[in-house]
């Protein structure tokens, strides 16, 4: 039994395939428009430095450790940890669990962007994308007034799961590796032209001086380390157990460490590019205007919603092609992660309830779907930047330092490493136990220690005591809870057996 | 562009491309 519970399992149809699905997932929005204002926030391209020092002894291990976990156990968050520990199952759940959570507010994001690449053709948003934005498209209102529901942003959403069901629904090989393989190239195709078009405007080497230009002087200063670290954990996709779900589909005798290097240098290449793109257009910006780059340099929504709206406007020719290429970018971006976040849950569905995988994608994509119409109100981008807060902060930071723990020095974590080095094109030595056990969890505690301090001194975004204590502390705890009672129900007797069996081999 | 931009635009290509570039060829000589 517990053979054809593992021979049954989705299984990629090449490493090409897992690597650009890898890749597709950990490229994200975030690579966009979150690494290029923070390398320009935290001294320019002396910011490289630790950024790379974190990626190596951070990023890269917690990679292969995800990665390790998923294939040596063959399933996905919850059933690994479960094989480990009935327990731990529950960490396995929360992370699944607030992944879940991270997709609903992340795919209305994506379709904003699918509503401006539309909007892009007009340049709809006018001479001021910021009330076109708040005002206009989003009809934003605060707390409780939960405004009307806008039909765009409905519309958007219902494009943004309709494709993610369709690809999921078609499976591992059939789906996500088919799709990833569009995807991926495509990508690097809009970027690339954004990247020539960027670097090639009027002003836009004044701009690629203020993202590149380094001040080592910020290297003394620890919290750029900090930042450091946590960027480079964010934007691997780490601690959402999609890297463990990915890696439960790979073939027994697949390379883990090679692949978890390429996914990080993929990523970060793609990061560290699109800051020429970025930065490059905010230089002609600036230049166009007349003003200093940092009235014009900023990050996330703004960014993209506002800032970059504004930046089409000024472009000296083919606005609506370029407008609609930077939205398709990040559509594209935007989707290849949605799907891998998807994916994590679904599969830990399956594998509690054996459930099929149609089954399952049917009511996880309805189930996000129609939890997704509160972000079409007018209070939707406020609960979004409320619990996207909350949920990346004390939501995925506990579990990486959860899994850090429990891997790392409640269970054998060379274990993983023996698995890893058994099947990879090169092995990882002491290092690799060092900066799980070590670097990581000490920089992972120390980031939660002065967050919860910041927290209690200052209301996150002025928002309402009512407002944070249910969207936010009582989110993350609800979700704790719920991981909780997921991991009492109990499992499939089929699947039981695959747990013992595994259990016996360890 | 200033050296310094110019010198870190080298240094971060080298490592993430480079680095890209060494991983693919290890891992295309043992497929």
């Amino acid at each position: 039994m517990e053979k054809n519970n593992v021979e049954n399992r989705d299984q990629w149809g090449s490493r090409l395939g897992f690597i650009l699905a890898a890749v597709g997932s950990a490229v994200g929005l975030g690579n966009i428009w979150r690494f290029p204002y923070m390398v320009y926030e935290n001294g320019g391209g002396a910011f490289l430095l630790p950024y790379f020092f974190a990626v190596l002894t951070a990023g890269i291990p917690m990679l292969v450790l995800e990665m390790g976990l998923g294939h040596k156990m063959r399933g996905s968050a919850p059933l690994a940890f479960r094989k480990i520990k009935e327990k731990y199952e529950t960490l396995g759940w929360w992370a699944v669990l607030v992944t879940a959570v991270v997709t609903v507010y992340y795919s209305v994001i994506v379709a904003w962007a699918v509503n401006y690449m539309v909007f892009a053709v007009k340049q709809s948003w006018g001479a001021d994308p910021n009330a076109f934005f708040f005002k206009d498209y989003l009809g934003a209102t605060g707390f409780w007034d939960f405004g009307t529901i806008k039909t765009n942003v409905l519309l958007g959403l219902a494009v943004v799961w309709g494709i993610t069901y369709v690809i999921l629904y078609n499976g591992i090989k059939e789906g996500i590796e088919k799709a990833s393989k569009i995807f991926m190239p495509l990508l690097i195709v809009l970027l690339g032209v954004m990247v020539v078009r960027g670097v090639t405007l009027p002003g836009a080497i004044e701009g690629l001086n203020h993202f590149l230009e380094p001040d080592f002087s910020v290297l003394k200063d620890y919290n750029v380390w900090v930042s450091a670290y946590g960027q480079v954990f964010f934007t691997l996709s780490l601690g959402f157990g999609i890297m463990i779900a990915y890696s439960s589909y790979l073939p027994k005798k697949s390379d883990v460490v090679n692949n978890a290097f390429i996914t990080a240098f993929a990523n970060c290449g793609f990061s560290f590019l699109s800051g020429f793109a970025v930065f490059g257009i905010l230089g002609y910006m600036a230049q166009a205007q007349g003003v200093p780059i940092n009235e014009v340099a900023s990050g996330g929504i703004g960014l993209a919603f506002i800032v970059f709206p504004k930046a089409i406007n000024l472009l000296p020719g083919m606005n609506s092609f370029f407008g609609i290429l930077f939205f398709m970018s990040l559509v594209v971006a935007g989707l290849s992660s949605i799907i891998s976040l998807v994916e994590a849950f679904t599969s830990s569905i399956m594998d509690k309830f054996k459930m099929t995988r149609k089954k399952a994608v049917s009511v996880v994509s309805l189930g996000g779907f129609l939890c997704t119409i509160v972000f079409a109100t007018g209070l939707g981008i406020s609960i979004l930047d409320l619990v996207d807060h909350f949920l990346n902060n004390y939501g995925l930071a506990v579990v990486g330092l959860a899994e850090c723990i429990i891997l790392g020095y409640l269970w054998k974590l060379t274990t993983v490493k023996e698995h890893v080095n058994s099947v990879s094109d090169f092995k990882v030595g002491n290092w690799w136990d060092i900066s799980i056990k070590y670097v990581t969890s000490i920089v992972l505690g120390y980031m939660l220690i002065m967050k919860v301090k910041t927290e209690l001194t200052v209301a996150y975004g002025g928002y309402p005591t009512s407002a944070l204590m249910t969207l936010g502390w009582g989110l993350v705890i609800a979700l704790l809870v719920l991981a909780y009672v997921m991991k009492n129900i109990s499992w499939n007797e089929d699947v039981l057996l695959d747990v013992n069996s595994a259990k016996e081999e360890i | 562009m200033t050296a310094g931009a110019i010198g870190m635009l080298i240094f971060g290509s080298t490592i993430l491309f480079g680095g890209l570039a060494v991983c693919l060829n290890i891992a295309m000589k043992n497929d």
